[in-house]
């Protein structure tokens, strides 16, 4: 009954949440959860000076969906922007919900 | 000219902004709750615009022709000398010049807001049409540079039609416009309903003001460590661009016919440096600039300089010109 999925994480400067979430969209996810965040990495507290907290926004999506996700926001985001994201392991039920 | 000083450094604006920037010093975890924080805003500038509005509607567009028609050709230079003076002298990126000429080039209402209260407290009473001026000067400085870091920095996806939307319906722009609006056509009786609760002379509004400028302070000290990140050219900068883009807005406003009141609101427009709506702006549009300069020049030095020296000696300049 349970379905293996990939569930993809960023972790991005409020800025970006548009123009992420939207990506997110156009590259196949079904759907997508953004919650405010805090916190600091390796640009320091870089990140959070425009006002205004980070986000998280995660999305379960297909294995390829992942890779497409992943590999576009490496390359649009990564050089200029504090962002991370990862991709992690899932099961669900309704696994046709998200693909 | 010092008594001015004085008198301004005892304003509860300046006290209170004062107040602010010590307890952060102190190390002090007090900070205005952010929704009563971003009430605060959407109160004062929806007063602004309202009033602004009602008092335009008493105005003819002979008064108002020149003074716009100056108030834009201030919007046009003051990114452009920004960002000639910190590419040439300051030896700053392109994308960093530009980032900040955004900041310089638009206005900040709460700084605006002070000038106002300033000059009322002087008897100086500016005219009634300076919020119009306000809403004309918050947007093309920020095009402007934003359009120069574009051309200068061929990177891609420069969406500035994305800008340019987030721009116009940012909380300023929709409150000043639609109180302007909503003012206008609600006419002076309807106006006299609301009036004890919007006037910017009244308690109410002034009250509102010191505890917004409070957490202001709070905000700018919260970056005056940063100081030692920027070095002193943009130290300098943030205090000597504020002063002539102050004395070229005195002299425009003089010359367009503005009171002394409303030469010194105009000057301060002019020198003062947008935080709210330029840095995210910038931030997505101009991503390689780094925030460090243009929030720290803005706010930590710009910001206070304006409010505890620069507006009491754009008032100066102004009586001055008058004669």
């Amino acid at each position: 009954m349970r379905v293996p999925l990939k569930l993809v994480t960023i972790v991005a400067e409020p800025v970006l949440e548009e123009q992420l979430t939207n990506l997110l969209r156009r590259l196949g996810a079904r759907g997508f959860t953004v919650t405010e965040s805090r916190g600091e990495g390796s640009r320091g507290m870089r990140a959070s000076e425009v006002p205004g907290q980070g986000v998280r926004i995660e999305s379960v999506v297909s294995e390829a969906v992942a890779d497409r996700i992943l590999e576009q926001v490496a390359r649009q985001y990564f050089t200029n922007y504090a962002v991370i994201a990862f991709v992690s392991e899932v099961e669900v039920v309704r696994g046709e919900k998200y693909v | 000219m010092g008594e001015i000083l004085r008198q301004n450094l005892l304003s509860p604006i300046a006290l209170s902004f004062a107040l602010g920037i010590v307890a952060k010093l102190v190390r002090s975890e007090f900070q205005l709750p952010k929704d009563m924080y971003t009430a605060l805003s959407i109160y004062l500038l929806f007063a602004l615009g309202l009033k602004g509005g009602v008092e335009l509607a008493h105005s003819s567009m002979a008064q108002i022709a020149a003074p716009a028609g100056v108030t834009l050709l201030l919007g046009c230079i003051t990114p452009l000398t920004t960002y000639v003076v910190l590419r040439r002298l300051g030896r700053f990126s392109e994308s960093d010049s530009a980032g900040i000429a955004a900041h310089y080039g638009s206005v900040s209402a709460v700084t605006y807001i002070a000038a106002l209260a300033f000059t009322k407290g002087m008897g100086a009473e500016p005219e009634g049409f300076m919020p119009t001026l306000l809403t004309l000067l918050e947007s093309p400085g920020i095009h402007i540079a934003l359009a120069i870091g574009a051309m200068k920095t061929a990177a891609p996806d420069r969406n500035m039609k994305h800008v340019l939307h987030e721009v116009l319906t940012a909380r300023t722009m929709v409150l000043l416009v639609g109180g302007l609006l909503v003012g206008f056509l609600m006419g002076e009786k309807n106006w006299q309903a609301i009036e004890p609760f919007y006037d910017s002379k009244g308690p109410v509004f002034k009250g509102a003001l010191t505890l917004f400028i409070l957490e202001m302070g709070i905000v700018a000290g919260s970056r005056l460590g940063d100081l030692k990140k920027v070095g002193p050219f943009l130290l300098g900068f943030g205090m000597v661009m504020p002063l002539l883009h102050g004395a070229l807005g005195a002299w425009l406003g003089h010359v367009a016919g503005l009171s002394v009141g409303g030469c010194t609101v105009l000057a301060t427009m002019a020198a003062s440096a947008s935080y709210i709506a330029a840095p995210p702006a910038v931030r997505v549009t101009l991503p390689e600039a780094n925030p460090t300069y243009y929030l720290t020049s803005s706010l930590a030095i710009t910001f206070p300089f304006n409010i505890l020296i620069g507006i009491p000696v754009y008032f100066q300049i102004s009586r001055w010109l008058h004669g």
